[in-house]
């Protein structure tokens, strides 16, 4: 077995007791928290009496001891059983599973523009240091960064979707059209711009001040001096020998940073009318549909563990000094 | 037939909080073609500097080439537009560095890196490009370079690093090398070698060496002429088996002293003091303050440069009384 395979396959059996151990932490907390899934349908029925809502609870199983539901919930975890939603009448896998493209594709065009708009500002920024492309790029860099996100989307909304009429102000698709899946998937792209640059434009400007940053330091180190003396222009030097070496803390913050994306991707969602976890989460937490919202935890756990593993192997690829055993 | 390289009142001036530190004050020197000059000086002497401002490699901004031509063939390289400057960086004039751990990018193979100078250089690419860096490679004594170009700067030891910087500096058979302190970041046995293979390639290729260093050993065994520089500014240069035989300069007999301490088995004749610092340059002669020699026209103004003997210069109106 080749290093990064055995690397990978010891990496993803470490993985079941952490995403265990963050879902019992999970169940302890949610459950911290007062009232039911018993109490919200009791109380949507109009006029329930005590004893109806005690029914419900029994018949949720919401009535045992504490410890008997965690190792019910863990056992179940064992055989990829998320539970049943009480609320929403359906198994949380299926209900999880319908969202989590949306998602998952609204996250990674956030994560893209991000990671490549705040690459390419950095380093024009640091080759332009103290340049008036630089002073331009930190001040609408920090205007960006101090913007709530709600904000930035309404504003988007009202000046592409309102004044310009350009683009779609929510929603995924245009609903009930027949079309071929290269029509689908153009008609798909216009509706992901404005949440995808919402999302993703507060990284923009995070990792336009890092790479600069991050540049700026590698400009200082000798192989910079090596690459004048064997006369190549300042482009290159800029994009191919300090870039690549100023990637790393980057690449790292981006890693961390999944976590915080796909809890901004509920406030995006729910302004954009995006149908993906963000919403599901939302309602979930509304409706105290306890196993619907440790099922969506579990799997954001999973997507978020996975992508740091990703990113290790990312290290690999980018610094041949990093080896993975 | 002029020299290859003619440096003409080079001053470079650092600005800083505290004031313009003046690193090198009216350098002038010259380098014949086939010729080792070598550059010598302690800690904050203002070689390097001087050394790495003849191509303007000094990080802009905090460092400035206050006054001065740098002649390469006749070509003042200070005036010269960025583009032309770059098509004599690492063609007619190469460089290697101190720290060879930190000279190479550590993101990109060894052959990589070899192949880019010829690529920009000389148009070459592809198989091309990887044949001649591996004869380059197997030229400055590296083994297997055909395993060797795959391979990352990290994989290599410091002498071989040093090596590969060499197969850069040389790959588009430059009329000129200046060597920035090539050897004091390697252990003994491997200084030698790579000083070894510098003066083979010297003569193989016919180039120059601009050798920049403070180790007087290294001096008489590769150089042919010797520049003295203290603070600054140059205070002695000649032949080197005058300089390090019958020095003119009290700075140099006190380095050569410092050097010989070994042979005698005694304790180190160290020169006393310091250098001064740059803020605070004293008014005549900067070495005066540790000079044993120094008297009251010493502190009050800087002694010229004199001809001693042909091809013979120090700083020191004392030059005269000065024992070996």
């Amino acid at each position: 077995m080749s290093p990064t395979l055995a690397f990978l396959t010891r990496r993803l059996l470490q993985l079941v007791p952490v995403v265990l151990a963050i879902a019992a932490l999970n169940f302890a907390l949610l459950h911290l928290a007062p009232g039911d899934a018993a109490d919200i349908v009791a109380a949507s029925s109009g006029g329930a009496s005590a004893e109806f809502t005690a029914e419900l609870r029994a018949s949720f199983g919401l009535d045992r001891p504490l410890h008997e539901q965690f190792v019910l919930f863990i056992g179940r975890l064992l055989t990829l059983d998320l539970g049943w939603s009480h609320i929403q009448q359906a198994p949380v896998l299926e209900l999880v599973a319908e969202r989590i493209p949306a998602t998952l594709l609204l996250m990674v065009a956030a994560i893209t523009v991000a990671l490549a708009a705040g690459m390419l500002l950095g380093i024009l920024a640091a080759m332009r240091h103290r340049g008036w492309i630089d002073g331009i790029l930190s001040v609408v860099a920090l205007v960006v960064y101090a913007t709530p996100q709600f904000w930035l989307g309404l504003m988007l909304i009202v000046l592409f979707s309102v004044t310009l009429g350009v683009l779609p102000s929510g929603g995924m698709m245009t609903i009930a059209t027949e079309m071929g899946w290269a029509a689908r998937a153009a008609d798909i792209g216009r509706h992901l711009v404005l949440p995808s640059l919402t999302l993703g434009l507060f990284y923009v400007a995070l990792y336009t001040r890092l790479m600069r940053a991050s540049m700026l330091e590698v400009f200082t180190l000798d192989f910079i001096t090596t690459a004048r003396a064997k006369g190549l222009s300042e482009t290159r030097i800029g994009f191919v020998h300090a870039a690549r070496n100023a990637l790393l803390p980057v690449v790292t913050l981006a890693g961390v940073q999944i976590g915080h994306i796909l809890g901004g991707s509920i406030l995006v969602e729910t302004v954009f009318g995006w149908p993906g976890l963000g919403r599901l989460v939302f309602d979930a937490l509304l409706q105290r549909d306890l196993p619907l919202l440790l099922g969506i935890l579990l799997v954001s756990s999973v997507v978020v563990v996975l992508v740091n593993l990703v990113v290790d192997l990312l290290y690999g690829l980018l610094d041949p000094r990093i080896v993975h055993r | 037939m002029t020299a290859l390289l003619e440096v003409e009142g080079l001053s470079v001036h650092f600005e800083t909080a505290r004031g313009v530190v003046r690193a090198v004050e009216d350098l002038s020197f010259a380098v014949e073609r086939g010729q080792t000059v070598a550059l010598v000086g302690e800690s904050g002497s203002g070689k390097s500097t001087a050394a790495l401002s003849l191509l303007r490699l000094l990080p802009a901004g905090a460092s400035k080439i206050a006054a001065g031509r740098v002649r390469l063939d006749g070509r003042d390289l200070l005036a010269l537009p960025p583009r032309q400057l770059r098509d004599v960086r690492g063609a007619q004039v190469g460089m290697i560095f101190q720290d060879p751990m930190m000279a190479l990018n550590p993101v990109y193979t060894i052959g990589r890196q070899i192949a880019e100078t010829l690529r920009l250089h000389l148009g070459l690419a592809g198989p091309a490009a990887e044949a001649r860096a591996i004869e380059l490679l197997r030229r400055v004594q590296v083994p297997a370079p055909e395993q060797r170009i795959h391979q990352y700067p990290h994989n290599l030891s410091g002498g071989m690093r040093q090596r590969v910087m060499m197969a850069i500096a040389l790959a588009c058979r430059p009329a000129l090398l200046i060597a920035d302190e090539p050897t004091t970041a390697l252990d003994v046995t491997v200084q030698a070698q790579v000083l070894a293979l510098i003066d083979e390639l010297k003569a193989e290729l016919g180039m120059a060496v601009l050798l920049i260093t403070h180790d007087l050993a290294v001096v008489w065994e590769t150089a042919q002429r010797v520049i003295v520089l203290y603070a600054g500014r140059k205070v002695e240069e000649g032949p080197v088996g005058r300089i390090l035989t019958r020095p003119r300069h009290p700075y140099t007999a006190g380095l050569l002293r410092a050097a010989q301490w070994a042979a005698d088995g005694d304790r180190l004749a160290e020169i006393p003091g310091t250098v001064p610092s740059p803020h605070a340059m004293p008014p005549g002669c900067a070495f005066a303050p540790r000079c044993a020699l120094a008297e009251d026209r010493c502190r009050r103004q800087a002694p010229p440069l004199r001809t001693l003997e042909p091809g013979h210069v120090a700083a020191c109106f004392r030059a005269e009384e000065i024992a070996p």
